[in-house]
């Protein structure tokens, strides 16, 4: 990674954490759903940037949430997941050839974005919440807080990249 | 020995996934048991620092609500000290009360209502000798108890926790039971095992039972919204809090000078 890129993402870093814990874990739209867009750091790791790393950022980052919203370790255990799981998305939205291509976020197809977007949205919210509410006889809440939740990021996720899109280039 | 070292650098990435994936689950294990969290909480100079700037902020929006409420609180105590030579009973700062229990005033910088197990995080620790299993109230009523201090801030876990069992009883006749959340309103708490015999409507007002050490007896609790009879002929009845959860600034914890006292006593009679 360059120093402009690491410069970048450690920015990133502590901007998405705080608007996490201090603007968005605040919403509590219709009692419980809350948007989780710090996963844009994940997302937007350069692609060809260290796996490990990414793991070990991933798993900082979900401790920090974790640490302010006083959840043990369910974000940490989400972002890791995701953070571990994303060359293979990465692949399967993109196709085999986008670590040669030098693919970027904001200049694929935006079905392949969406696509993207959602599988990593579904997968972290998944973990979380199962993690969260940690009981199978609540199966039913926890897929309606995926969804819901889910439905609420993954639209945050893509104004939030939308409007900062000629920073990323 | 070499084909384990090439081993472990061709797996690196998922290696490292294990063992991080594994921390995080033993922390949230951890968060799941009795006295939650210790390890990761928002209690630590970093989160309690920067919920503080943030709530310094946010506070001046409902400045002119917070000064509604300590003005009914006043008239509250004003009304209660002119009258104070009949016997009030059940006032939340009742006299007899005051002797053993003492109250600290304390601002709320962080709360979560939205998740199954909530808590809060207010600006005083043990340096102001907040200790756990201290409650919380606010003039309203009930907030929750004490469950992890550091030198500056302390953790609340709510009423709204799936793991909170405070004990409570109707004001009108004696028969208690446990505050539960069922995680469905953040307006509405569960009483669980009144007995069938107690005499239940709606509208009856809930109060703190005095069986525990943490709060005095007779701290506002709610109001009956609903109730139904379960199977074990006890009734769960439905609270509706006199506290708005979702909207809370200034609490006061309580100390129970004889704490100490009650807790040596009680253990006395388990050992026997």
């Amino acid at each position: 990674m360059q120093n402009n890129q690491i410069f970048i993402n450690t920015v990133r870093f502590f901007i998405l954490m705080l608007l996490q814990v201090i603007v968005l874990n605040h919403i509590n739209l219709l009692g419980y759903v809350n948007p989780y867009a710090y996963i844009i750091f994940i997302l937007l790791f350069p692609f060809d940037g260290n796996k490990t790393l990414l793991i070990l950022l991933s798993f900082l980052l979900g401790l920090c949430i974790d640490m302010f919203s006083d959840s043990g370790g369910v974000h940490a255990a989400a972002c890791v997941l995701i953070g571990f799981l994303r060359p293979i998305l990465l692949k399967f939205s993109f196709g085999v050839s986008y670590q040669y291509n030098a693919v970027k976020l904001n200049k694929v197809t935006f079905k392949e974005r969406l696509l993207y977007i959602i599988l990593m949205v579904s997968i972290h919210h998944f973990m979380l919440f199962s993690l969260e509410v940690f009981s199978l006889s609540h199966i039913s809440l926890i897929l309606k807080s995926t969804l819901f939740s889910g439905i609420f990021s993954t639209l945050l996720i893509l104004c939030i990249l939308l409007l900062f899109k000629r920073k990323e280039n | 020995m070499q084909q384990i070292i090439s081993f472990f650098i061709k797996n690196k990435n998922f290696l490292l996934f294990a063992v991080l994936f594994l921390i995080s689950f033993i922390l949230t294990l951890e968060s799941h048991s009795y006295h939650n969290s210790k390890l990761v909480s928002s209690t630590n100079f970093f989160s309690g620092k920067i919920y503080k700037v943030s709530s310094s902020i946010t506070d001046y929006f409902d400045l002119k609500e917070q000064n509604k409420s300590l003005l009914e609180q006043n008239s509250m105590l004003l009304e209660f000290q002119a009258n104070s030579t009949k016997p009030t009973s059940q006032k939340m700062l009742d006299s007899t009360l005051s002797r053993n229990f003492s109250f600290t005033d304390a601002m709320v910088i962080n709360n979560v209502y939205g998740k199954t197990n909530n808590h809060i995080t207010i600006d005083k620790g043990h340096n102001d000798s907040l200790e756990v299993d201290m409650g919380v109230i606010t003039s309203k009523g009930l907030v929750g108890i004490v469950n992890k201090t550091s030198g500056k801030y302390a953790r609340i876990q709510s009423v709204l926790n799936t793991r909170s069992q405070i004990n409570a009883q109707l004001k009108k006749s004696k028969h208690f039971g446990f505050l539960t959340w069922n995680t469905q309103n953040p307006h509405v708490v569960q009483l669980t095992e009144i007995p069938k015999l107690a005499p239940i409507a709606i509208g009856d007002t809930i109060i703190t039972g005095g069986n525990s050490s943490i709060f005095p007896k007779g701290i506002l609790v709610g109001s009956i919204a609903n109730y139904t009879l379960e199977n074990n002929d006890s009734y769960t009845v439905d609270v509706k809090l006199f506290n708005d959860m979702t909207n809370l600034s200034h609490v006061y914890v309580i100390k129970n000078k004889n704490k100490q006292e009650i807790i040596q006593l009680q253990s006395n009679n388990d050992a026997e």
